[in-house]
């Protein structure tokens, strides 16, 4: 890992894919200081002059860097499963130039206090840029609303309860129509906690493991109930990892009706089914739980409609011993910031979704989403990049992962995709060894 | 003799009440205002007339101005609290209103917590009957003096734009003003967060704005209600500290308003929930002690006119 000093560089010989403009082809990109100076298919004349730095980008794909807007930071409160310093290094080695983080930190993300606190962190010790949610209710216990204005004035780019649904209608419906006073958006987790009490996906498959099951309708009931309740408040409401069938056909009903709602998923749910649980593998204990085959499919068909907005990680570190324990003790979650774009390119490559697409649903479409400055390569903007080799197989080691965590649901598997370089504001600051 | 303009046995709302009758009362209370500055402050005109003040709910500032405004007139008054009365002992409300019938007042002044109690009361007595406040219904008295302030303040009520803010999914004060201040040529605007605005309320006419900068842009009057502190503790709003930045009114929002703007409140105030200590005690801008003041004079008007139609309708025996 090189730091350079921004000056002046050009990225030649790149196959530029900028999802905003729709920029896709070979070019070249000069960046001045932290800023894009210059973009387009040839910039240079002849050659660039000497005062510039120049990078041969190989004829790989440059792109704007990756905004991952839903990770679990960890830090402060449980620095041993992941730190701002440790999730920062994992997500540059992932491409992810921007990521936003859960306010289920503790203390919990619900005063200024703590968002001023995690933005100083950040810009101390993490690599990335780093933002957070803000609760939606205090103390994420989904009872009273939380300070949302205060929050916003802070640097909240949204409110959630996190990795905890906000269950209670009332409580729902006040938090939408508050958040609407302000247009802020509410991210949603969407499961009925009442039928969620199981430890992977109910069907034949817990039925043979011996295992409690979290039935599919706890995600069908909740977001079909919100989205009633969206209607009413006319607020901007956006479901976090979307995991069945169902819940695309649902999205889309609300999207025709004209509603204001978006949703994202992870890999998980787009590469795994519940078959990874196999022999009680914890690492494949995630929340929501790994669907079926059928519901796989139909989230990789939500993601090439559009339907599906956003693909984010949910990255959610764990240490050995919240993952070394018989299935039903193990801790949900899995780490995920250093495969989603190798995992994501799976899409492309198996699925025959463009390129383009997989990568608006990774940069352009969060960054709208949640108003950042971030996503698009365009004159001006801060020079947030990344080159990878789209082709170049690789077999995921969680035991190399930068992050702290090593529970991967893809540990072992064979991904291709590899990240080569992340510019963050005009500064190199993840290169590739090979 | 019944009024002339104003015929009616009670006075529950100001829904229904027509510009003419409105102005009426206007200018019935206009004569009071004098009578209240006075040494004397007495008008023997409701002598010997009995004015029962009946308070389910409490009330310290509403009571005292019928109060006041009755013995004024010279009647005589009984202040009927919840807290001493059979209510408490488990009469029902129509018992209530039988046994105090039987005792042949001539005006109910009467608050309750319910909406629509006091309309259900008033359909059982063979008096005239004032709602002093019915849940979140109507309060008609407060909305004639906010009426009445405005217009010796600003000439008129037609054309003027009156921003209120606050609570006004809970407020009756706000309900009787849309009526009044719309019948009578207005424009209203409600300014508050999306929690505190009640469903479809821009049906009955009114303006909703959830940007105070926004909603208080050019208005003429600035009309600040009172939001309880229980509903401020994350139910409808996340906290008291939070409210007042977004929607207290202080000196930097007041300043999208106009430069005469007149700042009102139907009090108690919350100072530094809704309101800065700042804006309200701004002699100049502030109207809030000038609306207590008027309170009186609308409410004698008032009594006057219940009490005279009510010695009509009894001796026509058009009273059931």
């Amino acid at each position: 890992m090189s730091v350079a000093k921004p000056g002046k560089v050009a990225y030649v010989n790149a196959h530029i894919i900028d999802p905003a403009s729709g920029f896709d082809g070979p070019g070249e990109l000069v960046t001045v200081g932290e800023e894009i100076a210059d973009i387009g298919a040839k910039v240079f004349d002849g050659k660039p002059g000497k005062d510039v730095a120049v990078i041969d980008c190989g004829g790989h794909i440059l792109a704007p860097g990756l905004v991952d807007m839903r990770v679990q930071l960890r830090e402060p409160g449980e620095e041993h499963k992941e730190s701002l310093k440790s999730g920062g290094e994992a997500a540059v080695a992932g491409g992810v130039t921007t990521m936003v983080g859960l306010p289920n930190t503790n203390p919990i993300i619900d005063d200024e206090a703590t968002v001023e606190y995690v933005a100083r962190r950040a810009r101390l010790q993490a690599l990335t840029k780093v933002y957070v949610y803000g609760a939606a209710t205090k103390g994420l216990q989904g009872k009273e609303l939380a300070e949302m204005g205060l929050l916003a004035e802070a640097g909240a780019v949204g409110f959630t309860d996190g990795t905890k649904a906000i269950s209670e209608a009332q409580v729902l419906r006040r938090a939408l129509s508050y958040a609407s006073t302000f247009n802020f958006l509410i991210i949603q987790h969407p499961e009925e906690p009442s039928l969620a009490n199981g430890v992977m996906n109910s069907g034949e498959m817990s039925t043979r493991l011996g295992l409690s099951g979290i039935p599919r309708e706890a995600e069908i009931i909740m977001l079909e109930r919100d989205l009633r309740l969206v209607a009413m408040t006319g607020a901007r409401y956006h479901a976090a990892h979307i995991s069945t069938a169902e819940s695309v056909e649902i999205i889309a009903r609300a999207k025709a009706k004209g509603l204001n709602v978006t949703c994202d998923t992870a890999p998980f749910y787009f590469a795994l089914n519940e078959l990874s649980v196999g022999d009680y593998r914890t690492f494949a204990k995630l929340s929501p739980p790994l669907r079926t085959e059928a519901d796989r499919q139909a989230i990789v068909e939500g993601l090439r409609t559009g339907v599906i907005d956003c693909i984010a990680s949910d990255h959610a570190p764990h240490d050995q011993d919240s993952k070394r324990l018989p299935f039903a003790q193990a801790a949900f979650g899995g780490s995920g910031l250093e495969t989603l774009l190798a995992v994501s390119l799976g899409l492309h490559h198996t699925e025959e979704m463009k390129l383009i697409d997989v990568l608006r649903r990774l940069t352009l479409a969060p960054a709208k989403l949640l108003d950042l400055d971030a996503g698009r390569l365009a004159k001006g903007q801060k020079a947030d990049l990344v080159i990878f080799n789209p082709h170049q197989g690789w077999k995921v080691v969680a035991d190399d992962f930068r992050s702290k965590s090593k529970n991967s649901p893809f540990d072992g598997q064979p991904v291709q995709g590899k990240v080569l370089r992340t510019v963050i504001d005009g500064r190199t600051v993840f290169e590739s060894k090979a | 003799m019944k009024d002339q303009v104003f015929p009616h046995r009670h006075l529950l709302g100001i829904e229904g009440l027509t510009p003419i009758e409105i102005n009426h009362l206007l200018d019935l209370s206009e004569r009071y205002i004098a009578v209240n500055r006075s040494s004397k402050k007495t008008n023997e005109s409701l002598k010997g007339r009995t004015i029962i003040n009946l308070f389910f709910e409490n009330s310290t500032r509403t009571r005292t101005s019928f109060e006041l405004a009755a013995l004024r007139l010279g009647a005589n008054v009984i202040n009927m609290q919840v807290e001493t009365s059979s209510v408490a002992k488990g009469e029902t409300l129509i018992d209530t209103a039988v046994t105090l019938n039987a005792m042949h007042p001539d005006v109910l002044a009467v608050r309750h917590s319910d909406s629509g109690a006091v309309k259900l009361l008033a359909d059982k007595v063979n008096c005239g009957v004032v709602n002093g406040g019915d849940g979140s219904h109507e309060h008609p008295t407060q909305a004639l003096l906010d009426a009445l302030t405005i217009r010796r303040r600003k000439g008129r009520l037609s054309g003027l734009i009156v921003a209120i803010c606050g609570d006004v999914l809970h407020s009756r004060v706000a309900r009787s003003n849309f009526y009044l201040l719309l019948t009578m040529g207005a424009r209203v605007r409600i300014i508050a967060p999306k929690t505190l605005i009640p469903s479809g309320v821009n049906r009955l006419g009114v303006e909703v704005f959830t940007d105070m900068s926004k909603g208080l842009k050019d208005a003429d009057i600035v009309m600040m209600l009172r939001v309880q502190n229980e509903r401020m503790k994350g139910s409808f709003i996340p906290s008291v500290r939070e409210y007042f930045r977004f929607f207290g009114l202080d000196r930097q929002k007041l300043a999208q308003a106009k430069p005469d703007a007149l700042i009102m409140h139907p009090g108690p105030m919350n100072r530094g929930t809704e309101i800065d200590s700042d804006v309200a005690d701004d002699f100049e801008r502030s109207a809030i002690r000038e609306q207590v003041e008027l309170g009186v004079a609308v409410r004698m008007a008032v009594l006057e006119v219940l009490a005279k139609n009510n010695m009509a309708f009894t001796s026509a025996g058009a009273g059931k």
